[in-house]
């Protein structure tokens, strides 16, 4: 007997059958690759946060380099964590950003000098700005202009660094110049880091906060690349 | 080796039937990606892979799909075969997954994919299929490949990251060209190459 493939219940059981083979195997194949994912993101994290250090340039593993470099976090009553960071004997804070872009989310990792003013480095992520346009706030171009500038006012208060069109002038706070062609993208950037120093405003403002050491192993290794310079 | 006829199936799309040039299809992807070679080449591969296995999957099944949801089953082969690249190269090449981003989903709607599901492996047996997938694939990827190649050279003085043109250029006035960036421009590229491909097929038509 032939089948009648142009039945509504053959097309139904085919249907599921079809959308359950499928589903089994994706289900499967993701939580096999689990993982590997994983460990590429936080590599990619990690790699980021040596950006905003300005030490992409280095040789050898981002890991192992990130491990020495990076050995504190600070975890913050709202959550926020702030890593602390040794770069050649100074202090740098490093505050993780999120906000949104003109496509979707855009973030970061602005590296902050001891005094807790001073931009050291920052470093930004896109999920997908438009590029050759907001895709540019990831190059260095862009970047290397928020270094040196001060997250506070002359009074001392945070208040971030405003990005802006050429021309126009922030009031009450230092800025730098939009990527041409790219407003909302940059306009992002300039929402994120205010609404962000918000956030961190706890952490920046006052100096005890519960500190939290990470693995003792990584504090070790830390001090082992330390001595071998 | 190869008969007559598979060889058309495998060699047509490479040149007098290319899917981009000639039918006009994934001109919108072959504009997102071509900015750098590397993307473009991993793009390309990927189509490769997705249509030829889609292909041959549709090809084997072809004679079970009822007529009415044909559409649907096809898509949801391609869907299953994208996301499994992408969980790979999420794996494996994450650098190259976030470059793509959103356009490695995108192949989903690539018009290649779904054009040669239905005109193709409905009909045809899963061997020929997976000549017609990979061929298609290929010319799709060779478009990518030149167009990439003239962006990345003239756009960033580079070639799969690597500098090219010399500092000394530079100095001496030399300026890496913006538009090349643009996807206007790879648009413009696309139609010099469909002008070329013209150009030359005639020429031999004669």
């Amino acid at each position: 007997m032939k089948l009648n493939t142009n039945s509504n219940i053959y097309t139904f059981v085919y249907m599921t059958v079809v959308v359950v083979i499928v589903a089994v195997l994706l289900a499967v194949v993701s939580s096999v690759l689990q993982e590997r994912k994983d460990k590429n993101v936080l590599l990619d994290k990690q790699k980021q946060i040596l950006g905003a250090l300005k030490v992409d340039s280095i040789q050898g593993d981002p890991a192992e380099v990130y491990l020495a470099l990076v050995n504190d976090t600070i975890r913050l009553e709202n959550g926020k964590e702030v890593y602390v960071a040794n770069l050649n004997g100074a202090t740098k804070y490093i505050l993780p950003l999120a906000g949104k872009g003109l496509w979707g989310g855009i973030g970061g990792y602005l590296a902050l000098n001891e005094d807790k003013n001073t931009i050291w480095g920052v470093n930004f992520n896109h999920e997908g700005e438009t590029p050759g346009l907001g895709a540019k706030i990831v190059e260095k171009e862009f970047r290397s202009q928020f270094e040196n500038h001060h997250i506070r006012n002359a009074e001392g208060e945070v208040v971030s660094v405003a990005v802006l069109k050429k021309g126009k002038l922030a009031e009450g706070k230092e800025q730098v110049d939009a990527v041409s062609g790219a407003t909302i993208t940059s306009e992002g950037v300039s929402t994120m880091l205010a609404e962000e120093m918000k956030n961190y405003a706890q952490f920046l403002n006052d100096v005890p906060a519960q500190k939290e050491n990470v693995e003792p192993i990584e504090e070790k290794e830390a001090e082992d690349v330390e001595s071998k310079d | 080796m190869l008969s007559q006829k598979t060889k058309d199936t495998l060699l047509g799309p490479l040149n007098a039937n290319n899917p981009v040039v000639v039918q006009i299809l994934g001109i919108c992807s072959a504009l997102a990606v071509t900015v750098q070679l590397k993307p473009a080449l991993v793009m390309g591969i990927a189509v490769t892979i997705i249509v030829a296995m889609a292909n041959v999957i549709v090809s084997l099944i072809r004679n079970t799909i009822p007529m009415r949801v044909r559409i649907i089953v096809q898509l949801v082969v391609v869907a299953a075969l994208v996301t499994l690249v992408s969980e790979v190269l999420k794996a494996f090449a994450y650098d190259v997954a976030m470059q793509l981003s959103v356009y490695l989903g995108l192949i989903i709607t690539n018009c290649i994919l779904m054009g040669r599901l239905e005109a193709f492996a409905m009909t045809n047996k899963p061997w020929d299929s997976f000549l017609d997938g990979l061929g298609n694939g290929l010319g799709y990827a060779i478009i990518l490949v030149i167009v990439a190649f003239v962006r990345e050279l003239f756009g960033a003085g580079q070639l799969l990251g690597f500098q090219v043109f010399p500092q000394s250029w530079y100095d001496a006035g030399y300026e890496n060209n913006g538009m090349m960036l643009m996807p206007a421009m790879a648009l413009i590229l696309v139609g010099c190459v469909i002008w070329a491909h013209r150009a030359y097929n005639d020429k031999e038509a004669k």
